[in-house]
């Protein structure tokens, strides 16, 4: 984990999001992401700053926030922060038809 | 112990090597990896910065910020609960928390839920619980989630599955008889995983993990490429990692082919081709660890398979650092300066987009 991302302590599931995605390299991956932050690509392992910029997008941050969007919530503005597909998004979305 | 360099044999053991020592070790290793897959050898620039790695004098060492890699799993939760022979610590914990405390406590990138046995064939038989479990998961987890396991075709030869066992049969030299069951064995893992998957993608699967592929041999692989071509038809969206067995395909069979390539004897930088042609989105190069070599040479051996891989990849490749592959000791309790030098050399070296 010494070289890792860090998961949602930073933005590692974004990253990895893209790859998974649009089978993208590293640093493509990591420069999609950094665009759709509107951040410098040395950014997204800060932690002091996508701490912040995780709640103000409200995408999931690793500290519980009360009443803050957490999993299938945080996946859903995830795939459209990133423009991708998710499965899951996909058929939470398609359980919620008529009502959002 | 003046001027010696802590480092590690392939089995674990602490040893202490001059600087001079580690650089032949180096060289040897990537020397064996260019001479056995028919690739490059590391520069001796490369090689330099391997040995300035094994150097550090800390006891952990990382890449530089801006370096750090995505770091896929392969069911780390069930670290958590389950037992030695799983690497588990046997903690009194449930699936879905033990998902939630890696996504949250040890902030991976991916998680990964799977059967415990870890293969698909037993998934299938529990298929309605394990798509349930599966979709409530998905609802608490923000990190990609994975539904993980191995193809495992050795499952499905007598005494555990419905086919004749070509460990039996070859020695007999029913040599026919084996490459048959090896071929109707494919069949039915084909069929099992893509059963599997059609059942997961029904509940919004986020992807697969096709752990340790190929581990009974070449016809194991024909069935997880010929099984992943066929899923990404039906569910495009459900996001395929595949991981590779051991650093070439086994020729357990020895002629079966995926796309007109024969898989027998494929080292990962020609692997990676026919998975790309799958569809794979993730793949995952292995190399073997020598255990009775130091860990300077396995993983010299190992970067210089991954670079040879990453070269010539068009989607992100992630190598399998757990124990006993790419460098890593096989050990059950690895050696942390082992493995963070192992994971800084495969990213700063080796061009890996994950790990």
């Amino acid at each position: 984990m010494g070289s890792a991302m860090g998961g949602i302590r930073t933005a590692g599931d974004l990253v990895a999001w893209m790859q998974l995605s649009k089978k993208m390299k590293i640093n493509d991956a990591k420069k999609h992401v950094a665009e759709k932050l509107g951040v410098d690509v040395i950014d997204l392992t800060d932690e002091e700053k996508m701490r912040e910029l995780r709640e103000e997008k409200n995408i999931g941050t690793i500290i519980s926030l009360i009443g803050a969007a957490k999993g299938i919530q945080a996946k859903c503005r995830i795939a459209e922060l990133l423009d991708i597909e998710i499965n899951s998004v996909n058929l939470f979305k398609s359980n919620m038809k008529g009502l959002i | 112990m003046q001027n010696r360099i802590m480092t590690h044999m392939g089995d674990g053991e602490r040893i202490y090597m001059s600087r001079e020592e580690i650089a032949e070790e180096i060289a040897r290793g990537t020397n064996d990896a260019a001479e056995r897959a028919e690739i490059p050898a590391l520069t001796q620039k490369e090689q330099d910065k391997l040995l300035e790695i094994f150097c550090e004098p800390g006891r952990i060492v990382s890449v530089s910020p801006g370096e750090e890699v995505v770091v896929s799993d392969d069911a780390c939760s069930m670290s958590y609960y389950a037992d030695q022979e799983n690497s588990g610590m046997g903690l009194p914990m449930c699936r879905p928390v033990s998902i939630l405390n890696w996504e949250r406590v040890a902030c991976g990138d991916t998680c990964c839920m799977g059967h415990t046995d870890f293969s698909y064939k037993p998934a299938k038989s529990i298929i309605n619980y394990e798509t349930n479990e599966y979709y409530t998961n998905s609802q608490s987890t923000t990190i990609p989630m994975f539904y993980g396991s191995q193809p495992n075709m050795g499952l499905y030869y007598r005494p555990d599955g419905p086919f004749d066992n070509p460990s039996e049969l070859l020695p007999l030299g029913k040599i026919e008889e084996a490459k048959q069951a090896q071929l109707d064995a494919a069949g039915q893992l084909q069929d099992d995983l893509m059963f599997v998957a059609g059942e997961l993608n029904k509940v919004g699967c986020e992807g697969m993990n096709f752990d340790t592929s190929g581990s009974a041999g070449d016809a194991d692989m024909m069935a997880s490429l010929k099984a992943v071509k066929e899923i990404k038809k039906v569910a495009p969206n459900m996001y395929i990692e595949l991981g590779m067995a051991s650093e070439f395909v086994l020729g357990m069979h020895g002629s079966v082919e995926f796309e007109g390539t024969r898989l027998a004897g494929l080292y990962p930088h020609q692997l990676v081709k026919l998975a790309e042609a799958a569809g794979v989105d993730i793949f995952g190069p292995t190399v073997n660890v020598n255990t009775s070599e130091s860990t300077p040479w396995n993983l010299s051996r190992s970067v210089t398979m991954v670079k040879a891989t990453a070269e010539v990849a068009n989607i992100p490749i992630h190598p399998n650092v757990g124990m006993g592959v790419c460098g890593v000791p096989m050990y059950e309790v690895p050696p942390i300066g082992a493995v963070t030098r192992c994971s800084k050399a495969l990213v700063q070296i080796g061009k890996a987009d994950g790990l």
